[in-house]
């Protein structure tokens, strides 16, 4: 069958697809937690104000589970995840200057956190990977030039700090993945 | 100089004769499409590299329960004290693979304007009444036939700055989730002889006219709840790699 085609989240998701913690993937307190921060700017090198992110990693059960946006069948608001359950999924809006941060667990299995890219203007989303160990290699990595390459290493700014921005253009433009 | 509708329509026209002139269908919007113009400095300009990785990340997804969603939540005319004005009406239709298979238990979120055009969002300016019985979100999950479904109003057209006098037809904002990642669907249904089709940037960046009628919902008669409220049929297939569906029956 034909699929369905994309079109661009536009500007006025707000209500509807941020949710409070939609950034803390990492249970609480946990001691292996990590931070993943960074910008989005578009091609003239501006920040985009209004950038949605999502981030996967299926953990090494290789899937992902539920309790991610929890609701609170009182008031019918969010109650926010339960504090224990890695459940592999994240969501953040921009911030004004184009910021974004997460906190979560290292990546299980795989060398990357995946990503998929929502804006206003962006007619149809974008994926990339977050590779958080400046050594990793794999046959993506392999296969790309290493200017490239670069756009998909993080920069750890200390032990439990990584910094990864996202260029929808130009020069230093991201890398962004066809899955086939 | 200003921008007029009359740009961006020959804009549009000459963008349609050049996907025609490919003999090809294209399922998909180009990210840079000229007429909407913020995507000039938003698409990339080298061509996406592909992954053929079957230990890759991206071939599962994020899941979701029955903690993620209340009842509630599919009803958008019911999260105040009061009811909403407008047009009640009620979108229902199935969520499905390329293969054709439903997609079960899965997350669909959808965000609209009131019946007056304007979204209850802060940097929305235009000055149409806000409704205060109206945010105009709301989620449900697929049931075990792929099928979802959401009450609400219809929403009104609204004004943006694309150009001078530029006007979205009336649209619901819909997001939706597979069982990979590589399915992740954020799209807009549309409701069937709106007027304003060949006027927008946006609906029309979908060059392929079999593409861009995918995007229409139908009024289903046998949907319209008497007394209360007009159906409409809009089913929805997700993209992704061969390795997460198969051919029907195979
Ligand atoms: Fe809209």
């Amino acid at each position: 069958m034909h699929p369905t085609p994309s079109q661009t989240v536009g500007p006025f998701y707000g209500y509807a697809l941020p949710f409070p913690g939609g950034g803390e993937i990492a249970p609480v307190g946990h001691p292996d937690a990590i931070t993943v921060h960074g910008y989005v700017y578009d091609g003239a090198g501006a920040p985009i104000p209004d950038a949605l992110l999502e981030f996967w990693q299926p953990g090494h059960a290789r899937a992902g589970k539920p309790g991610s946006m929890r609701r609170d069948p009182v008031t019918g608001g969010f109650a926010g995840r339960d504090g224990v359950t890695f459940t592999g999924f994240g969501r953040v809006a921009t911030a004004a200057d184009g910021h974004w941060s997460i906190r979560t667990l290292p990546p299980a299995g795989v060398p990357y956190l995946s990503l998929c890219v929502f804006a206003r203007g962006l007619l149809h989303h974008l994926y990339t990977r977050a590779y958080l160990d400046p050594a990793a290699t794999d046959p993506l990595l392999a296969a790309l030039a290493p200017g490239r390459r670069a756009t998909l290493l993080a920069a750890q700014e200390d032990p439990r700090t990584h910094r990864f921005d996202i260029r929808l253009q130009g020069p230093e433009e991201t890398v962004f993945l066809d899955f086939r | 100089m200003t921008l007029t509708q009359h740009d961006i329509s020959r804009e549009i026209a000459r963008q349609a004769t050049a996907h025609a002139a490919t003999g090809e269908a294209a399922h998909h919007p180009a990210r840079g499409y000229a007429p909407y113009r913020s995507s000039r400095l938003r698409h990339p300009g080298q061509p996406l590299v592909t992954v053929q990785d079957p230990e890759g990340a991206e071939l599962s997804g994020p899941a979701f329960g029955l903690t993620d969603v209340t009842e509630l939540d599919a009803d958008l005319t019911r999260q105040h004290t009061g009811e909403p004005l407008g047009e009640r009406i009620t979108v229902t239709g199935r969520v499905l693979d390329r293969g054709g298979r439903p997609v079960r238990g899965q997350l669909v979120e959808i965000w609209q304007a009131n019946a007056s055009g304007r979204y209850a969002h802060q940097r929305d300016r235009h000055r149409a009444p806000l409704d205060p019985h109206f945010t105009g979100v709301g989620r449900c999950l697929t049931d075990a036939q792929g099928q979802y479904a959401f009450t609400t109003v219809r929403p009104g057209a609204y004004p943006w700055r694309n150009h001078h006098n530029a006007w979205r037809p009336a649209h619901i904002h819909f997001s939706l989730f597979g069982t990979a990642f590589t399915q992740r669907l954020v799209t807009q249904m549309y409701f069937p002889g709106d007027p304003l089709f060949p006027y927008d940037p946006i609906l029309q960046s979908v060059t392929d006219p079999a593409a861009r009628a995918r995007l229409v919902a139908t009024y289903d008669h046998d949907l319209s709840v008497p007394e209360w409220s007009l159906g409409y049929r809009w089913d929805i297939v997700l993209d992704g790699p061969t390795a997460t569906w198969t051919e029907e029956g195979r």
